[in-house]
C-alpha cells in the first residue's frame, strides 16, 4: 500500500461526531479537552523548534529546584539520571527493594529505533507511520512523531552507557525485524532487552545517586498526591519497611509509575505493579485516558490451574517460526498432539489470513486463539473459569505454537541458537519438554496503552504534575507496535521530560510548601485513615480473593471481546464487589512494619474503582479498534470494524466520586486531527 | 597470600626434590645437606643461603597465616547468623578444610624442624647425619613417626589441591573456562606429585626399600 | 502433595527469630515455590495468623527480587530463581526448611526478606559508565568485537539477587562484584574508568562487611544465570592492573 506524505500543514479528517451512547447512565459529558501546548507546523519541525522555544533554567538555580519521579522503570530511571546530571535535586521512589527491579526488567524482544542501519528503506516518517497505523489511528500524532525522532538518540545514549545489545561479526549492531514489520529496526540483547536497558538507566541513575543529585527511596510506596494552590507539589509515601507515613514535598512531581494490567489479577506484569500511584492523581482531579485500552499479547504460557499467580510471556519472536494450529476434532483435544495427523490438524492463522498467516498482529492473533478455545477446541489441562452467563464451567485454554517443521528446516541446534533461552524457560515452567511436543500458548493481558492524561509536554491537566512512560497514555493509540514501548519510556525520560519539564521550572523555584500547610496535612492524614480502615474492618476474605475475582470478571467481560450486555454486567459486579470488600476484607498484622496484605489491600481497592472506570469507558466507545474488539461492531466475515467519524478521539475521565456513594465520571473528548498521516481501515486479510 | 602460597610451593618442590636423593644413598644426600649451607660461599656466609631462605619462609608463614587469618574474621563477620541447614554444592573436600589443614601444617612444621633441624625430638637417637636422623625416626618401630608425616602428607596435597587453583584464581590467570580446567588439572596434578613424592621418603623406609 | 514447612518468623530487624512448622496440604507439582508458598499464606490468614513475608515481584526470573534459602540452598535444588523453581523439585511427604539470605551485609527485615541495599551502593561507587544524556557519540561509530560484547552480555545478565552471598561460606559477593566488573570492563566504552572502577567497587564491597573470596565455587553453583567464576578472576586480574597503574 503506497503511503503519502503529508507536510503537517493541513487537517485530513474532520472532528468525529459520537451517535451511540452505550455508556449512558454511567458518566456525564464534560466539555471538550484540548491540548494546549500542541505544537504545529511541518511535521518534522515541531519537536526541534518546540525544543528551542522552551525555557531554560540558569544552571545555578536547578539546584534549588526539587523534583519527585515516583518509578524507576525505563521512564523514571532515565528521567532521574538526566535531570540528576542537569544538577536539579531529585528524589526517586520505588516499591521494589532496588531501583534495578521495576518491571521494565521483563521486556524481552527489543527496542524499535530509526537508524535504518540495514539500508532496507526504514526512516523516522516511516516508523512514525508504522506506530500510528498500529495504533489503529487513536494516538497523538504530535507525540509519535517526537518519539520516531528520538529513537535514534535512545540507541546512541544506551551504547554509550555500555548496554551489550547483539552485535554483527564485524563489531557493529545487529538488527531484527519483530511484530510483523517489513524493517528490520528493532535492537536487542539477547532475550534480555527490557534488562540491559534498564540496567543501563539504572547505573546511570546510581551514579547521581553517588553524585548526591538523586536521592533514593526504595521500598517506598506513593499513596497520595499533594496538591496546593491548584499545582502538585509532593506525594505522601509509606516506607514499607517501617510503616512510617512520610510528606515529600517539592516544586513539581513526575509520575513513571508503570501499567496497570495487574487490575486483570492474572497478566505479565509483575506482582507489585499497581495503579495506585496513577489512580491516587486521577482521584486528586488528573484525567484518566483511555482506560479501556488494554493489549493482549498471544503468545504467553497458559493457566494451569486456580493456584496460578501470574502468567509469562513468550517472546512473540517465536511467531516467526512456530507455527499455531489446533485440532479440528474436538475429540482430539485430549491426544498428545505428535498423534494427530497432519489432515487433522487446523493451522486457523494461515487459514484465516493466507498473506500474514502466523505473523498477524497481537490482537487478531490472540483473539483467533480465544475463538478456537471457545469453539472447544482448545488444548492443554481443563481449567475452571466464569462464562458469560455467569456460570462456571470448564475449559482448555491453550493453541499449540509447533517447532516441528522449524526443527525441520533449521535444525534443533539451530532453534536452539535463536530461542534457547525461550524455550528453556518453556520447560522449566511447563515441565514439557518443547523440541519433542509443541508448545502450549494462550493470551495474556500484557500492556495497557491507556494511563493518564498528559499534553504535549508530559504535562497532565493538575500543573506540576507529569507523567511518563506506561503510566500515560500518549504514544500508541489503542494498540502497541511491539518494541516500541521501551523505546517510548526511554524517549519520555532521557529526552523529552528533560526539555519539556524546564520550561515549566523556568518560573520557580515556587514558594516553598511548609509541612503543616493544611493541604499537606488532609493529605496525609487521609493516607493514615485509608492505612486504619484496612486493618480496622477485620472481615472474613483475603485481599486476594477480592483480586482474583475482580480479575475473572475483567477477563471475561472486558479482555479480548467486549459486549456492552456483558460490560453492563460487569460494572454492576464490581460495584457489589467492591462494597464487599470495604466491609469484609481481612487485613492481618500491623502497619508499623512490613506489612504486604497492607500494601496490597491499597493495590486492589484502587483496582476496584479503576476496573469500573475500564468497563465505562469499553462500553462508551462502541467501536473495535486495536486491541478492542467490540461484538457489536464487525465486518461481515467477523473482524474488527472501526468508527473514526465517532470515536477518533481520546477518551479522558475525570473523577466524579465513588459510584456506589452516587458518584459518576465526567468523559471529556480530545478529538485527533490527522495532519500527516491519512486513517485508513486495516485489512490483513 | 597467593604470593605466599606460591612460594611455599616454590620451597616443597625444590625441598621435595632433594629428599628423592635419599634414594641416591646417604652421601648424595648429605653432600646436597652440606651444599646447601655453604651454597654462594664466600660471597654468602656459612648457611647464608639458607638463612636467607629461612627468612624468606618465615616472613611467609607469617604472611600467610596473617592473609588466613583475616579472611576467617571477615567471614564469620559477614555472616554471624548461621544457616539451620546449609548444603554445600560446588564446594571440594579440599576447599572446605582449608583453613583447619593449613594450621595442620603450621603444627607439622614446627614438629617437623623440632625433629629434623633443631634435633629436639630425637625418636631413635640423635644423629648427626641428616640422612640418619630420617632413617633412624622412619624404622617400623617408630612407624608413628612416619604416620604423622603422612598425614602431613595428605593435608599438604588437600591444601595444594585448592590452593594451586586458588592462587591462579586469585592472581587473575583463570579467565575463561578453559583456563579454569587448566588451573584445576595443575592443582591436582601438583597436589599429587609433591605429597607423593614428600611420602615415597618415609614410606620407603618404613618398608625397608631404603636403609 | 502435602508438605511439612519449617519455615524462618522473625517479626522485625531487631527480633529473635526461630523456625516455625506448619503442615501444607493439596500443593499441586504445577505450582512455583512462591505460589506454593502463596498457598500457605492463604491458610495462615484463615487461621488468623499473620502471612509469611517474603520478597518477589516479576516471578518470571529477570527482577531478582526473590530469594529463599530452600533446603541449604540458595534458590533451592535447581538452577533457577525461586520464583522459577516448581514444586515438581519436590515430593510428596517432604520437609523443606526455608530461610531467608544470611549474610550480615544483608540484615533480615522481616521473616525471610532482607535488605540488599548493600548492592545498590556497591554500583554507586562505580559500577557504571559515566555518560552524560545526549553527549553520547553515533551508536556505530565505535564497533565492539562480538566475542567481547558476547562475554559482556552473558555477564550482564546478572540479576543482582544475591544468591552469590548467600550460597557462599564466605559471605562474599565477588561473583556479583566480577560480574559487574566483566561487564563494563569488557566493552571500549568502559576502558576510562576501568582501573579506578574496579578498586572503587572492591573497597565499597570490603567496607560493606561482604567476606573476601577464597574460590570456593558455592556461588556460581547457585548462580541463577549461571555467571561463571572467570569474572572473579577477571576482578583480581584488573584490581592488580589497576594497583600497577598505581591506583
Ligand atoms: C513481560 C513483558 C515483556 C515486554 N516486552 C517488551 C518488548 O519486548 N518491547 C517493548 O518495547 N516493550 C515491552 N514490554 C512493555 C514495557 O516493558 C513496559 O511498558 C515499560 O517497560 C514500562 O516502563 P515504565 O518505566 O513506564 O514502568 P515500569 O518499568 O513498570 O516501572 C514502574 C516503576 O514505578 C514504581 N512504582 C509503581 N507504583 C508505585 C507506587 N505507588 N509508589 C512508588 N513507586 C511505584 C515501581 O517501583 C517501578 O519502579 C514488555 C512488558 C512486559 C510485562
Ligand atoms: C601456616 C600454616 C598455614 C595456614 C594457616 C594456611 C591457611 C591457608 C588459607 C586459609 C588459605 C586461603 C584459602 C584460599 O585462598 O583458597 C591458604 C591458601 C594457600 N596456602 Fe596455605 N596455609 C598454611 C600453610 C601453607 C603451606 C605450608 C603451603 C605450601 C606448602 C600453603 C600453600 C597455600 C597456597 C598455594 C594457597 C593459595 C593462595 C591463594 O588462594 O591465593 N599454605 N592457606
Ligand atoms: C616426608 C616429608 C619430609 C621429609 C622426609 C623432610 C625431611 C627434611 C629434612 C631431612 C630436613 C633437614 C635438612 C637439613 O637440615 O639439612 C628438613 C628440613 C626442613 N623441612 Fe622437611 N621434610 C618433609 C616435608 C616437609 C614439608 C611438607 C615441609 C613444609 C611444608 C617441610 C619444611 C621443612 C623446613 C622448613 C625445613 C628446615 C630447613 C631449614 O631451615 O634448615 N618439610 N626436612
Ligand atoms: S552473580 Fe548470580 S547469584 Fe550473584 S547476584 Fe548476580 S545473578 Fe544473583
Ligand atoms: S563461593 Fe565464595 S569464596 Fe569465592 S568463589 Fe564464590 S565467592
Ligand atoms: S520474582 Fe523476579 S526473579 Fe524471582
Amino acid at each position: 500500500m503506497a503511503t503519502t506524505l503529508h507536510d503537517g500543514l493541513t487537517p485530513l479528517n474532520v472532528a468525529p461526531e459520537q451517535k451511540s451512547d452505550d455508556a449512558a447512565g454511567y458518566y456525564s459529558l464534560g466539555d471538550k479537552l484540548v491540548d494546549p501546548v500542541a505544537p504545529t507546523g511541518p511535521i518534522a519541525q515541531r519537536w526541534t523548534t518546540r525544543k528551542f522555544e522552551n525555557r531554560l533554567v540558569n544552571p545555578a538555580n536547578r539546584r534549588k529546584l526539587d523534583i519527585i519521579i515516583v518509578g524507576t522503570g525505563l521512564a523514571g530511571g532515565a528521567a532521574a539520571a538526566t535531570l540528576g546530571e542537569a544538577g536539579y535535586n531529585v528524589k526517586s521512589f520505588c516499591y521494589q527493594d532496588s531501583p534495578r527491579r521495576a518491571h521494565s526488567i521483563a521486556a524481552q524482544g527489543g527496542i524499535n529505533a530509526a537508524k535504518n542501519y540495514k539500508e532496507d528503506g526504514d526512516s523516522t516518517f516511516r516508523l512514525f507511520y508504522d506506530t500510528v497505523k498500529g495504533g489503529d489511528y487513536r494516538a497523538r500524532e504530535n507525540n509519535v512523531y517526537r518519539l520516531a525522532e528520538e529513537s535514534a538518540n535512545i540507541i546512541d545514549q544506551c551504547v554509550a552507557q555500555g548496554v551489550p545489545f547483539a552485535r554483527e561479526y564485524g563489531g557493529l549492531l545487529d538488527n531484527r525485524s519483530f511484530g510483523g514489520v517489513q524493517v528490520s529496526r528493532t535492537f536487542y540483547a539477547r532475550g534480555q532487552t527490557g534488562q540491559q536497558l534498564l540496567i543501563g538507566a539504572y547505573q546511570a541513575m546510581e551514579r547521581q545517586v553517588a553524585a548526591g543529585t538523586v536521592e533514593q527511596f526504595t521500598r517506598h510506596e506513593m499513596l497520595e498526591l499533594i496538591i496546593v494552590d491548584g499545582k502538585a507539589r509532593g506525594i505522601v509515601t509509606r516506607d514499607m519497611v517501617t510503616g512510617a507515613i512520610d510528606t515529600h514535598l517539592a516544586d513539581v512531581v513526575v509520575l513513571a509509575s508503570g501499567g496497570y494490567g495487574n487490575v486483570f489479577y492474572l497478566s505479565t506484569n509483575a506482582m507489585g505493579s499497581n495503579v495506585t500511584a496513577a489512580w491516587r492523581a486521577h482521584r486528586k482531579g488528573a484525567y484518566m485516558a483511555n482506560p479501556c485500552y488494554t493489549q493482549i499479547h498471544p503468545t504467553c504460557i497458559p493457566v494451569t490451574g486456580s493456584h496460578q499467580s501470574k502468567l509469562t510471556l513468550m517472546s512473540e519472536s517465536l511467531r516467526n517460526d512456530g507455527r499455531i494450529w489446533v485440532p479440528k476434532n474436538v475429540e482430539d483435544c485430549e491426544k498428545d498432539p505428535r498423534q494427530i495427523p497432519e489432515a487433522d490438524r487446523d493451522y486457523f492463522l494461515e487459514r484465516i489470513y493466507p498473506s500474514f498467516g502466523n505473523l498477524v498482529p497481537r490482537d487478531i492473533a490472540s483473539r483467533a486463539a480465544k475463538y478456537m478455545c471457545d469453539e472447544g477446541r482448545g488444548v492443554g489441562p481443563q481449567v475452571a473459569e466464569v462464562g458469560p452467563d455467569g456460570e462456571e464451567r470448564m475449559v482448555r485454554r491453550g493453541v499449540y505454537l509447533d517447532f516441528a517443521d522449524a526443527i525441520e528446516r533449521l535444525g534443533k541446534h539451530g532453534v536452539e541458537e535463536k530461542y534457547d533461552n525461550l524455550l528453556d524457560m518453556y520447560a522449566r515452567i511447563t515441565g514439557e519438554n518443547p523440541y519433542e511436543t509443541p508448545m502450549r500458548i494462550y493470551p495474556a493481558v500484557h500492556y495497557v496503552m491507556g494511563g493518564l492524561w498528559v499534553d504535549y509536554h508530559l504535562q497532565s491537566n493538575i500543573e506540576g504534575l507529569f507523567v511518563a512512560g506506561e503510566a500515560n497514555f500518549s504514544d500508541h493509540g489503542a494498540n502497541r507496535l511491539g518494541a516500541s514501548a521501551l523505546m517510548q519510556g526511554l524517549a519520555d525520560g532521557y529526552f523529552v521530560l528533560p526539555n519539556t519539564i524546564r520550561d515549566y521550572l523556568a518560573d520557580g523555584p515556587f514558594e516553598k510548601v511548609a509541612e503543616n500547610h493544611p493541604d499537606v496535612v488532609a493529605a496525609r492524614a487521609a493516607v493514615e485513615e485509608r492505612v486504619n480502615k484496612f486493618l480496622a474492618i477485620q472481615g472474613t476474605r483475603s485481599v486476594e480473593s477480592y483480586h482474583k475475582e475482580l480479575g475473572s470478571i475483567m477477563w471475561e467481560y472486558c479482555g479480548m471481546e467486549r459486549t456492552e450486555d456483558g460490560l453492563k454486567l460487569a460494572i454492576s459486579k464490581i460495584r457489589d464487589l467492591r462494597a464487599d470488600f470495604w466491609t469484609n476484607v481481612k487485613v492481618l498484622g500491623a502497619s508499623d512494619n512490613l506489612n504486604q496484605d497492607l500494601e496490597k489491600a491499597g493495590r486492589v481497592a484502587d483496582f476496584l474503582e479503576l476496573g469500573e472506570l475500564m468497563c465505562i469507558d469499553a462500553l462508551n466507545r462502541r467501536e473495535s479498534c486495536g486491541g478492542h474488539f467490540r461484538g457489536e461492531s464487525q465486518t461481515e466475515d467477523g473482524e474488527a470494524l472501526r468508527h473514526d467519524d465517532e470515536f477518533a478521539y481520546v477518551a479522558a475521565w475525570e473523577w466524579g466520586g465513588d459510584s456506589n456513594d452516587g458518584g459518576e465520571p465526567v468523559l471529556h473528548k480530545e478529538d485527533l486531527i490527522y495532519t500527516a498521516i491519512e486513517m485508513k481501515q486495516r485489512s490483513y486479510k | 597470600m597467593a604470593v605466599t602460597g606460591l612460594i611455599f610451593i616454590g620451597y616443597v618442590l625444590a625441598h621435595m626434590y632433594g629428599n628423592l636423593k635419599v634414594f641416591a644413598g646417604q652421601e648424595a644426600f648429605d653432600t646436597y645437606a652440606h651444599h646447601l649451607r655453604t651454597f654462594g660461599e664466600p660471597m654468602l656466609p656459612y648457611e647464608g643461603l639458607l638463612w636467607i631462605m629461612r627468612v624468606v619462609l618465615l616472613l611467609s608463614v607469617i604472611g600467610h597465616a596473617y592473609a588466613a587469618f583475616t579472611l576467617w574474621a571477615r567471614a564469620s563477620k559477614a555472616r554471624s547468623q548461621k544457616y539451620v541447614v546449609k548444603k554445600a554444592v560446588a564446594a571440594t573436600l579440599s576447599s572446605k578444610m582449608m583453613r583447619w589443614g593449613g594450621v595442620a601444617l603450621l603444627l607439622f612444621v614446627v614438629f617437623h624442624l623440632l625433629h629434623l633441624t633443631t634435633r629436639t625430638i630425637t625418636p631413635g637417637g640423635d644423629q648427626e647425619s641428616p640422612y640418619e636422623r630420617m632413617i633412624v625416626s622412619f624404622q617400623p618401630e617408630r612407624w608413628y613417626i612416619a604416620v604423622i608425616y603422612l598425614l602431613a602428607m595428605a593435608a599438604l596435597a588437600m591444601h595444594l589441591r585448592h590452593g594451586v587453583w586458588s592462587a591462579c584464581q586469585t592472581l587473575g590467570f583463570t579467565n575463561s573456562a578453559r583456563a579454569r580446567v587448566r588451573a584445576n588439572t595443575a592443582a591436582i596434578f601438583l597436589a599429587v606429585v609433591i605429597a607423593g613424592g614428600f611420602a615415597l621418603v618415609p614410606l620407603s623406609i618404613l618398608f625397608g626399600i631404603v636403609e | 502433595m502435602k508438605l511439612t514447612l519449617k519455615v524462618w518468623r522473625q517479626a522485625n530487624a531487631t527480633a529473635k527469630g526461630e523456625i516455625k512448622t506448619y503442615p501444607l496440604d493439596g500443593v499441586s507439582p504445577d505450582m512455583s515455590f512462591l505460589e506454593m508458598l502463596d498457598l500457605l499464606n492463604e491458610q495462615l490468614v484463615t487461621q488468623g495468623e499473620e502471612p509469611v513475608a517474603f520478597d518477589h515481584d516479576c516471578r518470571e526470573g529477570i527482577c531478582g527480587m526473590c530469594s529463599l534459602m530452600i533446603n541449604g540452598q540458595a534458590h533451592g535444588p535447581e538452577v533457577t530463581t525461586t520464583c522459577q523453581l516448581h514444586m515438581r523439585s519436590f515430593n510428596d511427604g517432604d520437609t523443606i526448611t526455608i530461610e531467608p539470605w544470611r549474610a550480615d551485609p544483608f540484615p533480615v527485615i522481616k521473616d525471610l526478606v532482607v535488605d540488599r541495599s548493600a548492592f545498590d551502593r556497591i554500583i554507586q561507587s562505580g559500577g557504571y559508565i559515566s555518560a552524560n544524556t545526549g553527549s553520547a557519540p553515533e551508536a556505530n561509530s565505535v564497533p565492539a568485537p562480538r566475542d567481547k560484547a558476547m562475554r559482556a552480555f552473558n555477564v550482564a545478565t546478572c540479576i543482582g539477587c544475591g544468591a552469590c552471598v548467600a550460597a557462599c561460606p564466605n559471605g562474599s559477593a565477588s561473583l556479583f562484584l566480577g560480574a559487574k566488573i566483566t561487564h563494563l570492563g569488557e566493552l571500549p566504552q568502559g576502558q576510562p574508568e576501568r582501573w579506578s572502577r574496579v578498586v572503587d567497587m572492591v573497597t565499597q564491597h570490603d567496607a560493606e562487611g561482604f567476606g573476601g573470596c577464597t574460590n570456593i565455587g558455592e556461588c556460581t553453583a547457585a548462580c541463577p544465570k549461571e555467571i561463571p567464576l572467570d569474572v572473579i578472576s577477571q576482578l583480581n586480574k584488573d584490581l592488580r592492573t589497576a594497583m600497577k597503574h598505581g591506583l
